[in-house]
């Protein structure tokens, strides 16, 4: 169907790492998400602030510029604290962990108001019996509070990072290489835009569909037990 | 940071706000025009529609939008035939290309809000409209699109939000908005941080404004809130 001119590995190549920016992210995400929450939650008004500072800023500005500003300022502002601590050499962010940090930092944005929503889902009275008959507060947050804000946050961060997914491509604006880059690079050589960028978008279609695949199965297994939802 | 330089950047970075706005309100409005006959065709009972709706909404829903503008702006060149046809006074302008790519791409997600809103509406009322004598576009107008519409409100205010976000691609077409701007200031004057937080700025004003513009008319479609 397509005809690669040889570019075929190349992209593969790309694919790999549009893979392994995605689901680092997804990891990194879903662990500022679960703080942003907790934060959000919290009795201490100052953290409340802050967490709710990070997911209006995020929310309110474009990934393409939390790129560019993680990137290129990113780099200053790491070296003028690397200097302030005495540190004498030049310390270089790579476009991979520059792309990491600015889609987890989006993730973890969206997936803090998942989990919040999660947790207050999650009836108040279970809480109270589990400490009634002595849990403690982290084996309630584990076996209480944990699957079953898993199951309600499911939904909500599978298309969170279905977004993130189609997002890896604009990490290419840096130079990464992924799958975005490699097919400009291919386009460059073989002038065939329309054919590269029809089978770039293919791949992340297939991504995609892989993806929410395996969200169905993950959401099966979360609700296994409950009524009406389990096997559906 | 040095505020001097966010404030030297502000008039450049101010100017190029009116054409973000002129992207995502034309592309809104060409999604809208989109949206509504492919969420009606996606849920039609003529096969061939609801397929090409389907595949419509999947593609563009499942690829990055960047791809979809370098498809339309770098990838119809590769045709001589578009090349030379009339089409191409439009296709070759960056504008109209990210325009055309931003308008599918919101009509994609509309069309599926909108989808949902109208499956909100209980189809006993649309039984009860047929029974007592509305055509089915009367019932249409005047049962089943006030009703989703409220429905749908909430997930269209997020699309019209992201979508003031997503202008922000048309920059790697070479349109001067205001990230093309502030990529052109940030490498002029080896300032990246000062200038890219002062486009932040700009684009959290512009979504927050958007987000109490949809906040006041969610407010005024609310049938159970009384009237002051």
């Amino acid at each position: 169907m397509f005809n690669l001119d040889g570019f075929g590995p190349l992209l593969l190549q790309g694919t790999l790492v549009t893979l392994q920016l995605s689901l680092a992210s997804l990891a990194i995400g879903l662990v500022l998400g679960l703080l942003g929450a907790t934060m959000k939650l919290s009795r201490f008004r100052l953290l409340r602030a802050l967490a709710g500072t990070y997911t209006a800023v995020i929310r309110g500005v474009p990934e393409l510029i939390v790129i560019l500003f993680i990137y290129y300022g990113g780099v200053i502002l790491l070296n003028n604290l690397a200097h302030g601590l005495g540190y004498k050499g030049y310390i270089d962010v790579s476009g991979f962990s520059a792309g990491v940090i600015a889609l987890s930092l989006t993730f973890g944005a969206y997936a803090t108001e998942i989990f919040r929503g999660g947790i207050a889902a999650v009836p108040g009275n279970q809480i109270e019996a589990a400490r009634a008959i002595g849990m403690a507060q982290t084996t309630i947050f584990r076996r209480i509070l944990l699957p079953q804000v898993w199951r309600f946050a499911l939904p909500g961060l599978g298309n969170v990072f279905l977004v993130i997914i189609k997002e890896t491509a604009l990490v290419s604006v840096i130079g990464l290489d992924e799958l975005m880059r490699k097919t400009d690079i291919a386009v460059g050589y073989t002038k065939k835009p329309f054919t590269f960028y029809l089978f770039a978008a293919c791949i992340y279609m297939v991504i995609t569909a892989i993806t929410m695949q395996m969200q169905r199965q993950l959401e099966r297994r979360a609700n296994r037990g409950v009524a009406g939802r389990a096997g559906a | 940071m040095n505020i001097s330089v966010m404030l030297a950047a502000l008039p450049d970075l101010l100017r190029a706000v009116p054409l973000t706005m002129e992207l995502v309100a034309l592309a809104l409005l060409v999604g809208l025009l989109i949206a509504l006959p492919t969420a009606l065709a996606r849920l039609s009972n003529v096969a061939p529609l609801r397929w090409g709706a389907t595949a419509y909404v999947f593609f563009f829903r499942g690829t990055p939008l960047l791809v979809q503008i370098f498809l339309i702006y770098y990838g119809l060149s590769q045709f001589a035939a578009v090349r030379s046809s009339i089409a191409w006074v439009i296709l070759k302008e960056p504008f109209w290309c990210a325009l055309i790519a931003l308008s599918l791409n919101t009509g994609a997600y509309t069309a599926e809000v909108f989808r949902g809103g109208i499956l909100s509406v209980p189809h006993n009322q649309i039984e009860a409209a047929r029974a007592i004598g509305m055509s089915p576009v009367a019932a249409f107008r005047r049962v089943i699109w006030p009703q989703a519409i409220r429905q749908a409100l909430p997930a269209y205010g997020n699309e019209m939000i992201l979508m003031v976000k997503a202008s922000s691609l048309a920059s790697t077409v070479t349109l001067m908005e205001i990230t093309g701007v502030a990529r052109t200031l940030a490498s002029d004057t080896y300032m990246p941080i000062e200038i890219f937080t002062t486009a932040a700025l700009i684009y959290l004003c512009l979504t927050y404004a958007m987000a109490q513009a949809i906040h006041l008319v969610e407010r005024r479609l609310d049938v159970t809130r009384t009237r002051a």
